[in-house]
């Protein structure tokens, strides 16, 4: 249209051919966000004016009860909980290495054992897995008990669970670092497994910290199970303990308590992955 | 040192990969203290032959010797092989999760078993020698690309190679960067190293090299003096090759790699160690 350079420069904007209802774009954006939160207002409002705030108030937010839950809570069920979470962590850890080399292993019978362990530990509920380290290793070992006991036991299940989702978080890790880095090492005379546990590893396990703090958190939810193995007094993790209390006091407030305590350690952790996060997003 | 026997020998060199020749038939001598330049097309081969001599490619078939040693043999000890020989990628490669120091110390500690000390002391001699020693302490990514290559040189010289490969050391530098790298290349080639270098820098071929090979389609097409292969091409491959690389002079006008002001270095590498 403009074709002469002279033509003053057109700032109107230009109508969208599908502006059907007469609104510009700015302004339809604007009515559907107004009406999202009115149904996001309604709703809330809608349940919160459904329930009985005086029976909640009673049996899930009491404070006399929730007072009987401490120091119980702290010293020893959230003491335990963190115990289980970390040796279970530290042992899948290890072991998910060990499982990542070998599935990325040149020998077939290493890629095959990872793999056929990676199917089946992830593939079978945690609860299973507890039920076949408590009852099945006492019949099929005769005599043999894992050290610490309940701890042992506890360590060993979570482990072998998240060993195998850690296996493939550091396969994805290792295959991450660029091929350059395997090979420049190579020149420099070092062996594959020299090259691999002092370059590529190391820079593995940054790009997977990330991911890894993610397991810790599930790991920590799942240490619940530890009470089918028959925890006692000393050996309760937090949610054995907030049902004991709540059984005892009838009122289920150490319930409540119990999963704060379970709160006050993941909310912090998953602050901490978004923060590892966006350093790693703006660093590129 | 034994001057009767090459530095390195290829004989016979074939490598293809599924169907595709790669490498068909090259023989190669290079004696000690020579330096030699490979130039060619892209996809000629003359990367796959440089990886072929250190066995990052294991080669189809053929002889490649390094001081006598057969590389490609089962029973050579492929990692003690590899430390007679530095190799200088295009892409740095620099281990981004060690500082400098780290990155020109961790195989001398890893592989020799020198004392952090010891160590240290050689890694600062090479970084020194490549002009980058005020950088000890800062991570690769911190560094310019030219500087990040000079340290990648620096971590193979401190490894005490016999030879240094280079495989188109500046292809992956801003073209103000590339004087630096080739510089420090030149003076290695005039400390009396052996080096085998792949690269499109047609001036400092002319410039450095003992002998030019050039090669196309997998195989050497020719070699001989940088004068008569870049200035006077016998075949009709390499004119038309040197033609599209220097444009319609067809010679190689002095580019960065001339750098005959000569910048000297003082700094000497003393990795001399028995």
């Amino acid at each position: 249209m403009a074709k002469t350079s002279a033509a003053p420069l057109n700032l109107d904007p230009v109508p969208s051919p599908s502006a059907t209802a007469g609104f510009s774009p700015r302004r339809r954006r604007r009515i559907s966000l107004t009406a999202q939160y009115a149904v996001f207002v309604i709703v809330v409002a809608a349940v919160a004016l459904q329930v009985d705030w005086a029976a909640v108030q009673e049996h899930f937010l009491d404070l006399g009860v929730a007072r009987e839950t401490f120091p119980g809570l702290l010293t020893v069920a959230l003491r335990n909980t963190v115990l289980y979470t970390l040796s279970g962590y530290v042992l899948g850890f290890l072991l998910g290495i060990v499982l990542a080399l070998m599935r990325l292993s040149s020998v077939p019978l290493h890629r095959w054992t990872a793999l056929l362990y990676i199917e089946i530990f992830r593939g079978l509920p945690a609860l299973v897995i507890f039920l076949i380290i408590g009852f099945g290793i006492p019949v099929a070992f005769p005599g043999f008990a894992l050290p610490g006991d309940i701890y042992g036991q506890v360590a060993l299940a979570l482990g072998l669970v998240s060993a195998a989702y850690m296996a493939e978080t550091f396969r994805a890790g290792i295959q991450a670092v660029p091929k350059g880095q395997m090979e420049s090492a190579r020149c420099l005379g070092m062996s594959h497994s020299r090259a691999m546990f002092s370059i590529v590893v190391p820079q593995a396990l940054r790009i997977v910290v990330p991911p890894l703090t993610n397991e810790l958190v599930l790991l920590f939810k799942d240490s619940s199970l530890a009470f089918v193995l028959g925890v006692t007094a000393a050996t309760t993790e937090l949610a054995k303990y907030g049902s004991d209390v709540a059984a005892d006091q009838a009122d289920s407030t150490p319930l409540v308590v119990a999963g704060l305590g379970y709160l006050l350690i993941t909310v912090p952790l998953g602050i901490l992955v978004r923060r590892l996060e966006s350093r790693r997003a703006e660093r590129g | 040192m034994t001057t009767a026997q090459p530095a390195v020998e290829v004989v016979g060199l074939h490598k293809s990969y599924g169907g595709l020749d790669v490498i068909k038939g090259v023989d190669l001598r290079i004696a000690p203290g020579e330096v030699v330049c490979v130039i060619g097309p892209s996809g000629s081969g003359k990367s796959t032959l440089l990886r072929c001599v250190n066995m990052l490619e294991e080669p189809t078939s053929g002889v490649v010797l390094v001081d006598g040693v057969r590389m490609n043999h089962p029973d050579t000890d492929l990692d003690a092989a590899r430390r007679r020989m530095g190799m200088v990628f295009q892409m740095f490669h620099l281990f981004p999760h060690l500082t400098v120091l780290g990155n020109v110390t961790i195989a001398q500690r890893r592989v020799l078993k020198r004392d952090r000390a010891e160590a240290e002391r050689v890694g600062r001699d090479c970084l020194a020698r490549v002009g980058v020693e005020d950088k000890a302490d800062v991570y690769p990514e911190q560094l310019s690309g030219g500087q990040q290559q000079r340290v990648a040189i620096a971590r193979a010289l401190a490894m005490n190679p016999g030879v240094m490969l280079f495989d188109e050391p500046t292809s992956a530098l801003d073209p103000e960067l590339v004087g630096e790298v080739l510089t420090v290349i030149r003076d290695l080639g005039l400390d009396g190293m052996t080096m085998l270098v792949v690269t499109h820098e047609m001036a400092f071929a002319r410039d450095v090299a003992d002998r030019v090979v050039f090669m196309d389609a997998g195989v050497i097409v020719e070699e001989g003096l940088p004068s008569q292969v870049i200035d006077d091409p016998r075949h009709e491959r390499t004119r038309t090759f040197l033609q599209r690389v220097l444009g319609p002079q067809g010679s190689a006008a002095p580019g960065p790699g001339s750098t005959s002001t000569g910048r000297t270095h003082e700094y000497h590498c003393h990795t001399q160690h028995g």
